[in-house]
């Protein structure tokens, strides 16, 4: 009996060693340990056997079940595995297919740079506020200390509304300066805003000169309030918005509303302050206008201007990325041409 | 206002290069636009006196000149048959860069034969020179030009091109700019002093000044030159007046421009026989008086507007134009003289009226001071008999209704420290300021100044504007830098501007570009696609494509999607968040803000998977659905008509009983009219402060189950006509489901007609517990016979 278990076990292994696939392997396994296989109609005559030699035979019987049954699993793996690497082989793709198409979505140019300056400003505590696009002349120009028939109303050129009557006190706001009018009519000092918006300007439009384009104006009110605040609020935001090497600049200049007034410029980071085409030479790039506020302009809402001060200060939002950029008409922004749109 | 330097320079000394000058003028206020320096490239070329006139030998249109140039003689050919003996012309050596009077290129003057006769150097025209557009005639120099020397050091010269802002009328003038750089240098400035010799006969007896009206006149003078001959102006003169942009006419006019220039008080030279009476009157004009202006424009005027009047007639318009009939001509000989000073809005308002601005209107409008007038007038009279000659009447004709005391502000020094977060010492206030001709008395305080401001500066009269003074001469660089450190006000934040900013990253996250449309848009387009009863008409639109401000957002956007079609072979998705504008009456318009969202085309780029559907109506409303639900609301989708849009393919969008916009396919033939291509036109049009109203119920937080979920799936077979929403809904009633999604929908053979059938994967889950298959079997019969008795619905086997 004993014999006879042993040539299973060596004619089991030998076979075992020379099959290749999955279907011989399962062939052997019913051959040798299914039902009616060999090793079972082995240990099925050990009843036979007398009960001395039935307790040995039957322990060296299960020793060589366990041990194909384990061989078996070997096998197993390694024949899946080997023909794993075969699907795998065969199901290959041609890496440099396109992949499926996922159309993005974009913020405008505008929006991108206004959400800069809005957050700049927001992080030195200044609040956000908006109001109306078509305004009154009263807070365009009366409250801001530019009465009708002032020659300094030639800087805003204006879209007046149709009326039968021919009246002109309504009209496009050409600046969002008349927020800081709105704004100081409804709360009382201090006052830290900043107010973006559309802004229209009655003129034939060319590569630098826009008939809507968009604003930011600034506005801070309290006691004690100085220019050297404007100037450190000002360099700060050129500061992160251009970056930290740039140096700002203040000029004199005239707004009616403002007293007194600044131009604010960067150095220019084309030509690096030697003086080039972008900054017609001069190596300075003009950012915006700011200012003091006119004590008549916080008279006309009552603030008490022995009291308090207040700088405000006003910019252009395309400008920047057409700085940036090194876009050469501001005409693109709101010619919405998915080519240039799609570049930012 | 371009200043050329040779004449600042008459009053101020300047050894400081231009550069810095210039600088520090751009710095105060006085913006360098551009410097434009002549003479720059006269190298060989200097001034030469010519000695001999000869014919050509072989043409006689041709004349040959010896020219003395200082180091030596030289005998050239000549097209200019005006050239005399005597004659001081500038004279190019051979290697001179000179304007090419064809190409206009700069050239090097290079030995020439002309008809057989050799040329070596040139008597120039203004033109070679880069002078002025003159070529025909070679130039002549003045007669006490000395020969030799260098033509740069003798004409060249440097143009400041000025940016003055309107609050500064002293500086369209050559003096006023020169009080800015005498400041900038520290310098008194050397201030002149016209007096004249009045050889005529008293001017009371000749001229009788009356002003009508004083509330636009504040003061006239006039002075009177007869015997004058009229003729050209001399050289230095015409050259001057071109350096600043003005054409010389002759030399009474140009004496009147030239000291406009310098002074900036616009002066009148009236031909005096034309006016009758010898009588000035200065008043309002008659309604429908016409005058023809020096144009030769007949000009209807009417009681608005100041005119200059003789005893019967207009003879000028105030401060803005003089008349034809009383023009100084060549045949002139009496001149009056008028030095005047009008009410600027008045000015401003006929110089508008009549479209009509003149340098003299651009400087009366921003406001100049009376003071001014004297001075100029007796400048001018000057001027006149010396380039005229002619005899000045004696005295001059004053009337000055209008005086008034010289603006004084009292100063507390501390009020720069106030304003600039900085100190001056008294001593430096004071001496800037009176550098600058304000006179600083002490007043009660050591603090307080008492400031007397200048006639020329109308612009300053309280203590923020002499605070402005000092930081634009200490330059803002002296300035120092602080951060805010006052108290922060109390915040309150507009809802709408982070829910705006949430909706656009939504959109782009949909894959939708951001566009920004014109607020205006033409009554043609806004009427094709929305009504335009309200539409705000603007008085003075740019174009009529820009005649009204936008009742929707709608046709802006088609307007894009037609062209970027053009380009753009993918599907186009745009979205534009922006106001309309609604009329309301007298008021300011209405201004509601939208949300407005388009797509059309491939809904997948064209790729090697194949995909070749188009995006429609569903897109839009998918969009919608991601959109509002990230926001925690649950639309619902009504079936509504609206013009425009496609019937049978729009649905309002209504957050419980809030309608807050609709999703539709634009009606074909407003597709067709926006010349787009033959494919659905999605859109859906969300208005904001409605939805942001919705948004602010943002429901509670639901708890997640940790019970295994079940998933099974059933078919039914409604009519066609019902909306596959109101079996969703009735399924959802039950408590038990979880989540439904419709994943199938036929309508075929294999159901009966006018039926569809639809198939549902329903997840079952409870909070609380493992659902048996008992359970679940007993909710989906339900399910059915909910189905069954409200839709009439049927199992599909
Ligand atoms: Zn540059």
């Amino acid at each position: 009996m004993l014999t006879e278990l042993e040539e299973l076990r060596t004619k089991a292994l030998a076979e075992l060693s020379r099959i290749d696939n999955l279907s011989e392997l399962e062939k052997w396994r019913v051959r040798y340990l299914g039902r009616k296989g060999a090793l079972t109609s082995v240990l099925r005559g050990l009843g036979s056997l007398p009960i001395e030699d039935r307790r040995s035979a039957g322990a060296t019987a299960n020793d060589i079940k366990a041990l194909l049954e384990a061989e078996l699993q070997r096998k197993e793996q390694g024949l899946r595995e080997k023909e794993l690497v075969a699907v795998l082989e065969q199901t290959r793709i041609d890496v440099s297919l396109p992949g499926y198409p996922v159309p993005l979505g974009r913020l405008h140019p505008t929006t991108r740079t206004l959400r800069e300056i809005c957050d700049i400003f927001v992080s030195m505590g200044f609040q956000i506020v908006e109001g109306p696009e078509v305004e009154w002349d009263y807070y365009n120009f009366e409250a801001l200390n530019i009465p009708k028939d002032h020659p300094a109303r030639d800087m805003w050129a204006t879209f007046w509304l149709d009326t039968e009557s021919g009246d002109r006190s309504r009209l496009l706001r050409t600046h969002t300066s008349p927020m800081q009018i709105r704004l100081m009519e409804t709360v009382r000092p201090p006052i830290r805003a900043l107010m973006p918006g559309r802004v229209y300007r009655y003129e034939a439009t060319d590569a630098t000169h826009e008939s809507m384009f968009y604003q930011v104006e600034g506005l801070a009110v309290d006691q004690g309030i100085t220019m050297s605040d404007l100037k450190g609020t000002l360099f700060e935001f050129a500061r992160r918005l251009f970056g930290e090497g740039r140096k700002a600049r203040f000029r004199c200049d005239y707004f009616p509303f403002v007293e007194p007034g600044v131009e604010m410029a960067i150095d220019c980071f084309i030509c690096q302050g030697a003086g080039c085409r972008l900054c017609g030479n001069t190596g300075w790039i003009e950012i915006l206008g700011a200012g003091m506020v006119h004590p008549e302009v916080l008279r006309r809402v009552n603030y008490d201007p022995d009291i308090y001060t207040g700088f405000a200060f006003g910019m252009g939002v395309e400008r920047i990325p057409m700085l940036r950029y090194g876009i050469d008409d501001i005409r693109l922004f709101y010619g919405n041409d998915l080519r240039f749109l799609k570049q930012f | 206002m371009k200043v050329p330097l040779s004449w600042l320079r008459e009053y101020v000394s300047i050894s400081q290069p231009l550069k810095e000058l210039a600088g520090k003028l751009t710095m105060s206020g006085t913006e360098v636009k551009g410097i434009e320096v002549t003479g720059k490239d006269w190298d060989k070329i200097c001034v030469g006196q010519i000695t001999a006139v000869e014919p050509h030998p072989n043409a006689d249109r041709l004349k040959l000149a010896t020219v003395d140039y200082g180091t030596g003689q030289s005998t050239v050919v000549c097209g200019d048959l005006s050239i005399q003996v005597g004659d001081k012309v500038p004279f190019a050596r051979l290697g001179a860069q000179l304007v090419d009077g064809h190409t206009g290129a700069l050239t090097s003057l290079k030995p020439a034969r002309i008809r057989g006769v050799v040329s070596e150097g040139m008597a120039c025209s203004e033109k070679e020179l880069g002078l002025s557009e003159r070529h025909e005639r070679v130039m002549k120099l003045a007669a006490d030009s000395p020969v030799g020397v260098p033509l740069a050091d003798h004409l060249g010269d440097a143009v400041l091109d000025l940016e003055v802002t309107p609050n500064r009328p002293d500086c369209l003038s050559v003096m006023g700019v020169a009080r800015e750089v005498a400041a900038h240098l520290r310098q008194e400035m050397k201030l002149p002093e016209p007096s004249y010799a009045e050889e005529g006969s008293p001017i009371e007896g000749l001229v009788s000044v009356e002003i009508a009206d004083p509330d636009l006149c504040r003061r006239y003078c006039a002075s009177l030159i007869e015997g004058v001959r009229i003729g050209p102006s001399p050289a230095w003169l015409q050259h001057r007046l071109a350096a600043c942009g003005m054409r010389p006419i002759n030399n009474i006019v140009d004496a009147t421009n030239y000291v406009m220039l310098e002074y900036g008080q616009p002066l009148h030279a009236f031909d005096f026989r034309q006016i009758g009476g010898g009588k000035i009157i200065v008043r309002r004009a008659s309604e429908g008086e016409i005058i023809t202006s020096l144009d030769g424009v007949d000009r209807v005027l009417n009681p608005e507007m100041l005119a200059i009047a003789d005893s019967k007639i207009p003879v000028a318009i105030a401060g803005v134009m003089g008349g034809a009939d009383s023009e100084v001509i060549d045949i002139t000989t009496s001149v009056l003289l008028e030095s005047a000073n009008f009410n600027p809005v008045s000015i401003r308002r006929t110089s508008s009226d009549l479209k009509l601005r003149s340098e003299a209107s651009i400087r009366f409008e921003r406001g100049i001071s009376p003071e001014l007038t004297m001075p100029a007038l007796k400048r001018a009279t000057q001027l006149i008999l010396k380039l005229a000659g002619g005899k000045a009447a004696r005295g001059i004709v004053d009337v000055y209704p209008g005086k008034r005391e010289a603006e004084t502000i009292l100063f507390h020094t501390s009020w720069v420290k106030r304003l600039l977060g900085t100190d001056l010492q008294r001593e430096q206030i004071v001496e800037i300021l009176a550098y600058l001709g304000f006179d600083c008395q002490q007043a009660n305080s050591s603090e307080t100044l008492q400031v007397v401001v200048p006639y020329w500066r109308v612009d300053v009269s309280r203590a923020a504007d002499l605070v402005e003074e000092l930081a634009r001469i200490i330059g803002y660089d002296y300035i120092p830098t602080t951060m805010l450190g006052s108290q922060l006000p109390r915040q309150q934040i507009d809802p709408v501007l982070a829910f705006r900013e949430e909706l656009r990253d939504l959109l782009v996250g949909c894959g939708f570009q951001e566009v920004i449309n014109y607020s205006m848009n033409s009554r043609e387009r806004l009427e094709g696609t929305v009504p335009i009863e309200k539409a705000v008409r603007l008085a003075n639109p740019l174009s009529t494509e820009q005649e009204y401000l936008r009742t929707s957002l709608r046709p802006g956007l088609l307007g894009l999607l037609k062209v970027n079609q053009k380009y753009e072979d993918a599907g186009i998705k745009f979205f534009e968040i922006g106001k309309v504008f609604f009329a309301r009456g007298d008021d300011l318009p209405e201004e509601r803000e939208f949300l407005v969202g388009i797509a059309s085309g491939p809904r997948v780029p064209q790729s090697w998977f194949g995909d070749n559907s188009l995006l429609d109506f569903f897109d839009a409303k998918g969009a919608v659905e991601a959109v509002l639900g990230r926001l925690g609301m649950e639309p619902a989708f009504e079936p509504a008509t609206e013009e425009g849009l496609y019937p049978g393919r729009v649905a309002r969008i209504m957050i419980g009983q809030s309608p807050v916009g609709v999703v539709a396919e634009v009606h074909p033939g407003v597709a067709k009219r926006f010349d787009l291509l033959p494919q659905p036109v999605a859109i859906f049009e969300l208005e904001l402060e409605s939805l942001l109203n919705c948004a602010k119920l943002r429901g509670r937080y639901r708890p997640v189950s940790r019970f295994p979920r079940s998933v099974r799936d059933i078919a039914i077979i409604v009519d066609v006509a019902t909306p596959a929403v109101r079996i969703v809904e009735i399924i959802r009633e039950f408590s038990l489901v979880t989540q439904v999604t419709l994943f199938d929908l036929y309508m075929g053979e294999q159901v009966p007609l006018g039926k569809k059938s639809l198939a549902f994967r329903v997840a079952y889950q409870s909070v609380d517990h493992t659902l048996t298959e008992g359970e679940l079997e007993s909710v989906e019969q339900e399910i059915l016979v909910r189905l069954s008795e409200q839709l009439g619905a049927t199992l599909r086997a």
